[in-house]
């Protein structure tokens, strides 16, 4: 049985690799086939770091990822704080809205805010959408998940806390900064990374919100997709994956030393 | 629950985020309402028209997407379950290792698996080389079995991860004593560990049914673009690719989606609620 699992799990992990196997593997070749491998190259890689296009809506990406990550959070937090001090069905009905982005998917959120800007921006002569447009859509879909991290590190506080420290005769907003926000960092900062990482990686929301001129870079990547393919987008992918990978491989080895210390 | 703490003003703390949240999320919605039921002249109905029109392709989004999600089950809750019967350091490097290919473009990934499933593909090419004689029957790509195989692949992480997550929580304990009791092994599974995983499975689902019913992309790449979907119908209305804008079908077809998946999940909670009492009642 155990055996049996093993060799279940092997296959399953060929099969969530292979795609990702056949980008790095084509990222080198030297023909401009995505399926015929003629040799080895880096000519993908060199004709990568030439492209503009593709530099530029890179920049763009962690632009709207940076900002949208920083407005949803400091957003997402005070909500959070909020949303916990009620109680009842306006508790509930808060966090029935806060939800609808996550449930709802996401060509109906794209499409949905897509109107919405059409509509408003009918209003304003030349007015077109771009960066304001995709950075509010970004913030949207990006405050509820702040918000579902924040929550549960509210709920785990210690709230007598607080309320010795206004006792001791601390001004509630100090009591605030001094005792809450560290108490609730944990959750603020993995809502940040969240949102950072679901911004830069968006296409559908991207795509129905952004307008002709300001590209971020999923929707250059779909826009080279539809031409004959070109393999910079596999030298980019094993590129963006090396950097995700050698993230993860240093966090992972920071690790245990905690939880060797903790026990 | 844990009793309400008020940090700071209440309403300043909750005003930023009503107000986004009404004018970006609420109004939006309202507005695609308001479309799926006008056209130039006002008030009409004749937008819904077009669901029947569509019947096809709204039957075939839902079939093909429940197929990709029992799949998507029966593939997830095995290697769940192995990872949550392992060290912690497997769990955590196993979890590491299905998050990992979700950080590559999904596009690109896609597009990958063109490469491996096309005639001249090297799954195919793979086969003729072993067998040394040619598939000529054997397509791979632009059918029905392509886009759930996109679907599958794209959202099986989604899957296993809430079902390890709510595996995890069973407490060595519980399985212990249903041993004790008297329960073999597949008493112990069918009756102590399937029940209390079931909102692990549960929340899967939807993480699974949601993004397949409303992709647009999946069968774009997979599908050779003969067999539409809805999002695809939704993409062109709104967008224009086959020449036609119309928002006030596309705002019909949305609503159709968002209303199908409110059933779904209300259906959903139901069946958690269940799964919750009787597991009350095993323990």
């Amino acid at each position: 049985m155990k055996k049996l699992l093993t060799v279940y799990n092997v296959l399953i992990s060929i099969f969530l690799y292979a795609p990702i196997f056949v980008i790095v593997f084509f990222s080198f070749n030297s023909g401009s086939s995505r399926a015929v491998f003629e040799g080895f190259s880096m000519q993908w890689y060199q004709e990568l770091f030439e492209d503009e296009l593709i530099l530029k809506s890179l920049y763009y990406s962690v632009i709207i990822a940076v900002l949208s990550a920083i407005v949803s959070t400091l957003i997402g937090t005070l909500a959070a704080i909020g949303i916990h001090s009620l109680k009842g069905w306006k508790k509930s009905a808060f966090l029935a809205v806060n939800n609808i982005p996550v449930v709802n998917p996401e060509i109906v959120t794209a499409i949905s805010m897509m109107i919405l800007f059409v509509f408003a921006l009918g209003f304003f002569h030349n007015a077109e959408m771009g960066f304001g447009t995709l950075l509010i859509a970004h913030i949207t879909f990006n405050i509820p998940y702040v918000v579902l991290s924040v929550l549960p590190k509210l709920r785990g506080m210690d709230q007598n806390i607080y309320y010795a420290a206004l006792d001791l005769g601390c001004p509630p907003m100090r009591a605030f900064t001094k005792v809450v926000i560290p108490q609730i960092m944990p959750g603020i900062v993995s809502g940040l990374i969240m949102a950072f990482t679901l911004s830069l990686d968006d296409f559908v929301i991207s795509y129905f919100n952004s307008g002709a001129t300001f590209q971020t870079l999923p929707i250059t990547i779909y826009s080279m997709t539809k031409k004959p393919y070109n393999l910079k987008l596999n030298a980019l992918s094993t590129l963006l994956f090396a950097v995700v990978l050698a993230l993860m491989l240093v966090v992972n080895l920071k690790k245990p030393k905690k939880a060797e210390k903790k026990a | 629950m844990s009793k309400g703490v008020t940090v700071g003003n209440k309403k300043a703390n909750l005003f930023p985020f009503s107000s986004w949240m009404v004018l970006f999320v609420l109004v939006p919605i309202a507005l695609v309402v308001y479309y799926a039921f006008t056209d130039v002249n006002g008030f009409t109905l004749s937008n819904l028209k077009w669901i029947v029109t569509y019947r096809n392709t709204l039957w075939l989004s839902i079939e093909l997407a429940l197929i990709a999600t029992v799949i998507c089950v029966l593939l997830a809750y095995p290697i769940a379950y192995s990872m949550s019967r392992a060290s912690a350091r497997v769990q955590r490097n196993a979890t590491l290792f299905i998050m990992l290919p979700m950080w590559m473009n999904f596009l690109v990934r896609t597009y990958a698996w063109m490469t491996l499933l096309e005639d001249n593909g090297l799954i195919n090419s793979a086969l003729r080389a072993i067998f040394g004689m040619e598939f000529p029957g054997l397509h791979l790509i632009n059918n029905h079995g392509a886009i759930v195989l996109g679907m599958v692949y794209n959202y099986l992480p989604y899957m296993i991860l809430p079902i390890y997550t709510s595996l995890t929580k069973i407490g060595q304990s519980l399985i212990e004593a249903a041993r004790d009791l008297g329960a073999n092994g597949s008493q112990v599974f069918g009756r102590v560990i399937l029940p209390m995983s079931v909102p692990g499975i549960i929340s899967g689902i939807t993480m699974v049914f949601i993004p397949s019913i409303s992709t647009f992309i999946i069968s774009k790449i997979l599908g050779g673009g003969k067999d539409f979907l809805i999002g695809d119908l939704i993409e062109d209305y709104f967008l224009g690719n086959s020449g036609v804008v119309n928002y006030n079908i596309g705002a019909a077809l949305s609503l159709v989606i968002m209303v199908m998946i409110l059933a779904a999940t209300f259906i959903m909670n139901h069946f958690d609620k269940d799964a919750q009492t009787s597991g009350g009642g095993v323990i």
